[in-house]
Order: structure tokens, then sequence, then C-alpha cells
């Protein structure tokens, strides 16, 4: 399986762990067993920690996210929204980014494709990617764009892997777009389409 | 290597601007422009004083719209090595000189929504080049400019006329103070801060920015250190193999410059990173004055910028 550190090429994110540090807010986006890094860092801050600050949680497995949702209920956060995926979560967390005033903290936690969509719209908003902290926890699956008709496939897993759009069969990279928050894809038999290498389970 | 490129101009006007400021006017020789820079750059000035060359970095304050004259204003510092008291004392209208191409260290991040500067006292030179690129591009910014008095308080006029409301004024003098705490907190998301004026003022806004949790990426800042007159002491320099004295109002660098060795530079002045060079053995104490090297890296006592920095002990090798 395919890990962030592995790859050789520079615009493949790396992430790292959520550490809280002085701000004047805080505001945490975190998908699934990404709530569980919100409650690791909980553990570290003193207990006013969270009255400055706001969590926008998305609980795509409300029976398995159970204990982690209960856990950052009771950090007693004035704003805790819970939504149930992270395309309905996108507006909210672009409102929450929007309004923010510099001094706020930003942390994210979650699948690879939360951490890219959340960095695409606080760079939106003016800020640099290097000012949001990132911890990753679950899933690799890719958001893939094809080079060739610009379409983007969501939760990609596989290598090679189709295009939802073309069709075209697609060599997943590891090059990077953080402006639209997605692998490139490169179609894998331009020259002989008849050759289709079989696929292997390779972002999950 | 040393890579730095000159260029030949002529001083075509010295302008006293108060008791401590003059404006120096630069073109080339045959009236051709110049080549082209950005808000915040600066260039390096070279001056022939006696059997000295210095070399001093000046923030560029005129126009990057327009490239017919560069124009530098120049503090006059009494207790320096000379290099201000050279320009304000040796330098006349017509007089042939060369400086650096210019070099931004000090650039706008244009993805910003909002560009918030403060400036204190001749501080104010990077920011009226940046201003003027901001007005040509409808940028959005306001700028703080802190002055002992209204008699020191270079350009606050032309700058009231080219910006109006998005110029604050505060006088020492009047105890008016800029409210960083206020400021700092209360900024639109993705604003930049931009920060150039002396060394305190530089790290009181860092620290406040720190505590209201800017990002680092948010945070930018100015200042040219300068190499402070010492004892002299003996620098060996090993790939060259020679032994140099570095005199008292002479920089390392310049040392090194002086006994032929062409060594690496840009801003000299403690920000760039350029000249940063590796220290081979040192029996006694380097005395950093650079804004580049890590805490680390400074007490290892294995690296060293020549620009500032001075040594004071027994014996210093530099693999130069």
């Amino acid at each position: 399986m395919s890990q962030p550190d592995d790859s050789a090429i520079l615009s493949r994110p790396r992430y790292g762990k959520l550490s809280p540090v002085e701000a004047n807010f805080h505001v945490f986006v975190a998908d699934d067993s990404g709530g569980n890094s919100i409650l690791s860092l909980a553990q570290s801050v003193p207990k006013d920690f969270f009255n400055d600050a706001e969590i926008i949680y998305i609980n795509t497995k409300p029976v398995d996210n159970k204990a982690t949702l209960e856990g950052l209920e009771a950090l007693g956060c004035p704003r805790l929204y819970t939504g149930p995926t992270i395309k309905a979560a996108l507006p909210r967390i672009n409102a929450s980014l929007e309004r923010m005033r510099m001094g706020t903290q930003v942390y994210l936690a979650g699948s690879e494709s939360l951490l890219g969509l959340a960095t695409m719209i606080a760079m939106q908003v003016g800020l640099d990617h290097q000012a949001l902290q990132t911890e990753h926890q679950g899933s690799l699956a890719r958001r893939v764009q094809c080079v060739h008709c610009k379409g983007i496939t969501d939760n990609v897993t596989t290598q090679p892997a189709n295009c939802d759009h073309c069709g075209l069969l697609l060599l997943v990279r590891d090059h990077y777009s953080r402006r639209v928050a997605a692998f490139q894809g490169v179609n894998i038999n331009a020259e002989d389409p008849s050759d289709i290498p079989v696929k292997e389970e390779m972002f999950s | 290597m040393s890579s730095n490129a000159t260029l030949d101009v002529v001083v075509s006007d010295v302008v006293t601007v108060n008791s401590l400021i003059k404006r120096f006017h630069f073109v080339r020789p045959d009236g051709s422009p110049l080549p082209a820079f950005s808000g915040g750059a600066h260039i390096v000035i070279e001056m022939q004083d006696g059997d000295t060359i210095r070399r001093t970095p000046y923030s560029l304050m005129s126009s990057p719209l327009n490239t017919t004259d560069y124009q530098v204003s120049i503090r006059r510092d009494d207790e320096g090595r000379g290099g201000s008291l050279y320009m304000h004392q040796q330098v006349t209208k017509g007089m042939p000189m060369r400086i650096g191409y210019p070099a931004n260290l000090f650039s706008l991040d244009k993805r910003a929504p909002k560009q918030l500067m403060f400036a204190g006292g001749i501080g104010i030179t990077p920011f009226l080049a940046q201003i003027h690129q901001l007005l040509k591009t409808n940028g959005n910014f306001e700028l703080h400019y802190s002055a002992r008095n209204e008699k020191l308080g270079a350009y606050v006029s032309e700058l009231k006329q080219l910006i109006g409301h998005r110029l604050h004024v505060y006088y020492d003098d009047q105890d008016q103070r800029i409210d960083f705490d206020n400021l700092l907190s209360t900024q639109p998301a993705g604003t930049h801060v931009y920060v150039c004026g002396p060394a305190p003022m530089i790290d009181h806004v860092l620290t406040r920015c720190k505590a209201h949790g800017w990002p680092k990426a948010h945070t930018h800042f100015e200042h040219f250190a300068k190499a402070p007159p010492g004892e002299p002491f003996t620098l060996e320099l090993r790939a060259s193999n020679k032994f140099i004295e570095v005199g008292e109002n002479q920089s390392m660098l310049e040392a090194i410059e002086a006994a032929g060795v062409d060594a690496p530079y840009l801003c000299r002045g403690g920000a760039c990173g350029h000249c940063e060079t590796d220290v081979l053995e040192c029996d006694g104490t380097l005395l950093h004055e650079d804004h580049w090297l890590e805490d680390d890296e400074r007490t290892s006592s294995r690296k060293v910028m020549p620009c500032v920095s001075r040594f004071k002990g027994q014996r210093l090798v530099l693999d130069r």
C-alpha cells in the first residue's frame, strides 16, 4: 500500500500530528477516525481550550464513530457541527474559514480526501497551506484528476483506475495539485489500449 | 562563487529629506531604463571609501513601474561603520557609482486578500515601492507608520496624498503608539503582515504575531543587520590557503574580498543566507549578528554569516 512518506514526488502531501498552538481561536475539521486526533490533542490542553474553538466533524459511519462523537461532544466546544459526508460539509467549512480572523489555528484530521479538500478551501480564502496543521487518519482513497479530460474521480483505491468521465484507464500518480485537491491520473495504455494492466488495490 | 553582477550608474540627484535622511537617485549613464524590480527589493551599493570598498544593502523606494531611476533613502548613522556617513558626506550629484542588481527578500504575497504593513522610521522605504505596485494592481492594504516626530516622519505628506485613509501615522513624541494587539486580532482570513523598522519593533511584532496565532507563512519582515565594529582578529581561509586580518571597521566578508577571495553574497545584511560559511575550527566565540541561522547552528559554532558576524578568540578557520 502506498504511504505518504514513500513518495519521491515533492508535491505529494505529507501530514504531521496535530498539536495545540497559541492562538486566539481554533477551528478543527475532521472526518471519521480523524475525530480521534482531536480527542488525543484534547488530552494535552487546558480545560477551557475548547471554549474558543469550533469543530466540524464529518461522521460517515455513525455506528463505528459513536464513541468518537460522544468524546467530541464532551469537549464542551460552543460550536460542534456534524455532517454526513464531506461533500455536505464543504459549504460549512468554507463559511467557517471565510469568516475567521487571522490568529485562528486550523487543524485538519482524517481521510486524505478531506485533508485535500479542506486545504483547498483554506487556500481559497487566502491561507497558506503551510499555515494549516494536518494529520492523516483513515482512508487513503484518492481524488484523481484525469489530465486528459480534467474530470475528477473520487474515492479511487486501485492502480490503475478508470476515469469516471472519459473512461480512460489512468495511472494514478503521486503528482498532486493543491489547487484542485487531486492526484493526477495519466492514461496508462495510450499506445495500445488493448493492453489492460490488472487493477490492484493500492489506496485503501 | 559570487555571481553578483553589478550595474554602473550615475547619481542623478541627492535630496535632503530631513535632518537625518537623504534620498539618492541613480540612473544609467546612457539614460536607458534600469532592470525591473518588485516592491520590497533592495540593492547593494558599492562605496569606494578610501582603500576600503563598502557594500551596503538599501531598500528601493521608487515605483517599480518606473525604472528610469532607482531611489533609496538613507538615514545617517553616526555610530555605524561609516557606510551611511560616506553616502551623506561624499556622494554628490553626477558621481559615477556601482550598484548590484535588485534582489527581493521582502516581496508581497500577491495571493493575500489583504496586506497589513508596519513601518518604523526609515523602515518606510520598501513599503513606498510596494504601495506603488499595490495601487497599480488595486490591492487591498493598510499602512501603519510610526516615527519619532513629525519632522522625522519622512514621506508622510506624499503618502497621505497617495493613499489617503489607508495611511495611519503615529508620532512617538505625541505618545501615539501602534495598537499591535488590536490590529493583529482583527484581520480577515488570509491577511499577510509585513514589518520593517528598528530591530526591537520587528521583534515585538513577530512576538505578538506568534502570541495571537499568526502562521509564520503570513508574517514577513525585513531588517538588514549591520556588521558592528569590533576587535581585529586573524582569520584562516582553509580552501584559499590564506591568513587574513579582519580590521576593526571591517566585516569578515569585506576582509575576505579584500584578500582577493571570491565569496558568495546577496544582501550583506544577515538576512538572505547566501554567504553562509562552514566553520572548520573555532577556538573562541562567534559573535552572530544575522537573522538567518537557526539557534542550534549558532550554538554549534559550525556555521557563520561573514557579512555581519564577528569573532573573538584565538583561532578561526573558515571553509572558504
